[in-house]
């Protein structure tokens, strides 16, 4: 078959933007795996010394690389499921329901997706420590979940808006309550928007920085991402960055797997869902 | 189960949709809810399965009043315009769904689904899902599943609407047939009155929201109440002559040309604006109300030809002959209008 287009310019042009990229995580590899001598860009030997972290403690005063691992997937995994679970149900609600002040909450909705979170850290800081969540992981979890519903429910009420109307009403004539259609009927119908949602925000809330810095700055709630930066803060000029580049793999690890395995079903939240 | 509305308004925020109509549908019956769009068929209908709520009026099945009562305990079967059939469920699911819901045993379900899937013809695709059916078949599946429960009453919104003209003719004979085995009541509620007419055993044809007519088809058709009703029914439609009631009958409009009128008729004094309706299968070439005209159209149909022909004040009358005439385009003809079939409207449209 005759193309229309040449793919070679295209392919040049994205080659040359996404070099810098390339070249930064083949180092990211290269380093993390070789010995170097300082001040050359040939490395000179395999060393697995800089994934020491793994198996002995490194006296930085945290507890551990599995302590802070576990803290990161518990804090990704209790995040998108709440997510999920309000923003499944929320989308039904603003999807389908007549509420008192539905454009409200609709409006609210989207002012809320473009707001620039940060600027609430301070307020948000304060509200903890009168709740006595500050430092804790559960605080992080609660503020991390409620930044990302707004971008959750309205991909969700994009997924249920698509679902015909008739198929619910044909369940409540068949006899099925309310809660039993959703459940039966339009859940299955949404399932990819719902995969898209439990994936993005457990995604999302592994690679969270500035919430778990700011609001759990404690060694109990230290998370990946806080551990790197300790780890270059206290090390300063000293700071061992083939180490850093170690963790920083293990780190991304999880990510690149999970994009791998589930790329298809989350580019649907661009195809399926998302209207307006 | 007999059907009876008293009363019902309903209302869509200040639209009044449907103002204090009444309407009973005897048991066993098929009865065609026929009208334009927006004219409140599909309200009625909606309200019936309790979709819609009820502005005021009382709806009862049988001896039930059922105004208050929910959608899921009314006992309806609906066969919605575009079938909603649940996509992530095979057949046999889409069918059991009903039954499921109400908890039947398993093997009451599996027997149920087999009689009901024998009797709508789709026995063998119960495994399918729905997309990988046809119209028809969905259709069919559409039925099964509103019928399944055995439900009181069946509720069609345009179920014809979505299939191709020879699929339509196919279903529509299907679904007489499943509702006379089955002799359940059933509402059909259409834009098509071809399909109203061959279908059920009374129509209630509606405008606005009111309902013009309610008698059967042959009736409706032969004795239409108003203008709108006998304009509404028949194809090729019904051509409309205005005039004013004159000595010894109708002078047409622009015209020196009197039509007698039939003694069953009583006219208006004289002056008052009349309307006349001819069918076209009432105006022949030998009947003897002669009028003249010229040909302007000719339209051939297979077994039967119409021709459209301009009077000499510029109005048209259709007329429908058996193949084989020797008329064309641009001829002029003295035929002649069938006298005691005449349907005349005074100025308001009601039936003189």
């Amino acid at each position: 078959m005759r193309q229309n287009f040449r793919n070679w310019p295209v392919l040049l042009v994205l080659f040359v933007f996404s070099a810098p990229l390339l070249i930064m995580l083949t180092f990211l590899l290269v380093d993390a795996f070789t010995t170097k001598v300082p001040g050359t860009m040939v490395p000179s030997g395999v060393t697995l010394h800089h994934f020491r972290f793994l198996w002995t403690d490194l006296d930085n005063g945290s507890w551990g690389i599995w302590g802070v691992t576990l803290n990161t997937f518990n804090f990704a995994l209790f995040t998108s499921l709440a997510v999920t679970a309000i923003s499944v149900t929320a989308g039904y609600a603003l999807s389908r329901l007549a509420f008192p002040a539905r454009g409200f909450f609709l409006g609210g909705l989207i002012v809320l997706h473009a707001f620039p979170t940060v600027t609430l850290i301070i307020a948000i800081f304060l509200i903890l420590q009168l709740l006595g969540l500050y430092n804790t992981l559960i605080g992080v979890i609660v503020v991390k979940a409620a930044l990302e519903l707004p971008f959750g429910i309205w991909v969700m009420k994009g997924f249920y808006d698509t679902v015909p109307w008739e198929i619910e009403m044909a369940g409540v004539q068949d006899g099925a309550s309310r809660f039993t259609v959703w459940w039966k009927l339009i859940l299955p119908q949404v399932q990819p928007g719902l995969m898209a949602i439990l994936i993005f925000s457990f995604l999302s809330g592994w690679s969270e920085f500035i919430l778990p810095m700011v609001l759990a700055p404690g060694n109990d709630a230290q998370v990946l991402s806080t551990y790197l930066a300790t780890m270059l803060l206290d090390g300063g000029t000293q700071a061992d960055f083939n180490l850093f580049k170690a963790v920083g793999l293990f780190y991304a690890l999880p990510v690149i797997i999970i994009y791998l395995v589930f790329q298809n079903k989350l580019m649907n939240i661009y195809g399926g869902g998302t209207k307006g | 189960m007999r059907i009876s509305i008293e009363n019902f308004t309903k209302a869509f925020g200040t639209t009044t949709v449907i103002k204090d109509m009444s309407l009973e549908i005897n048991s066993g019956e098929m009865l065609a809810l026929l009208g334009p769009s927006g004219c409140g068929k599909s309200t009625t209908l909606f309200a019936i399965c309790g979709i819609h709520r009820m502005n005021s009026g009382r709806l009862l099945f049988g001896e039930r009043d059922v105004t208050r009562i929910s959608s899921q305990q009314r006992n309806v079967g609906v066969v919605f315009q575009n079938y909603a059939l649940y996509p992530h469920m095979n057949v046999f699911d889409n069918i059991a769904f009903p039954l499921k819901v109400r908890r039947d045993t398993r093997a009451d379900i599996e027997r149920k689904v087999k009689d009901i899937a024998d009797l709508v013809h789709i026995g063998e695709l119960l495994h399918r899902k729905p997309a990988e059916l046809s119209g028809g078949q969905q259709q069919r599946v559409a039925l099964a599943r509103a019928l399944v429960r055995e439900p009181d009453i069946l509720l069609l919104d345009e179920p014809l609407a979505n299939l191709d003209a020879k699929l339509r003719l196919e279903m529509r004979s299907e679904i007489r047939r499943i509702q006379q085995q089955t002799g359940i009541t059933a509402v059909l509620v259409t834009h098509d009155q071809v399909e109203a007419m061959s279908m059920c055993d009374r129509i209630a044809i509606m405008d606005q929201g009111k309902i013009m007519q309610l008698s059967s088809p042959k009736e409706m058709y032969e004795d239409p109440s108003s203008d709108f009703v006998a304009g509404f029914l028949g194809n090729p439609p019904i051509a409309f002559l205005e005039g004013v009631a004159a000595e010894g009958g109708m002078r047409l409009a622009n015209s020196e040309v009197t039509l007698p009128v039939p003694a069953a008729i009583n006219l208006p004094d004289h002056g008052a604006a009349v309307r006349f309706g001819i069918r076209p299968e009432f105006f022949q070439p030998d009947n003897d109300l002669k009028i003249k005209g010229r040909i302007s159209f000719v339209e051939t149909q297979g077994r039967e030809e119409l021709y459209d022909v301009t009077l000499e004040n510029g109005s048209v009358l259709r007329s429908i002959q058996s193949q084989g005439g020797s008329f064309k385009l641009g001829d002029n003809v003295n035929w002649g209008i069938a006298g005691d079939r005449i349907l005349a409207f005074d100025a308001a449209g009601n039936r003189l």
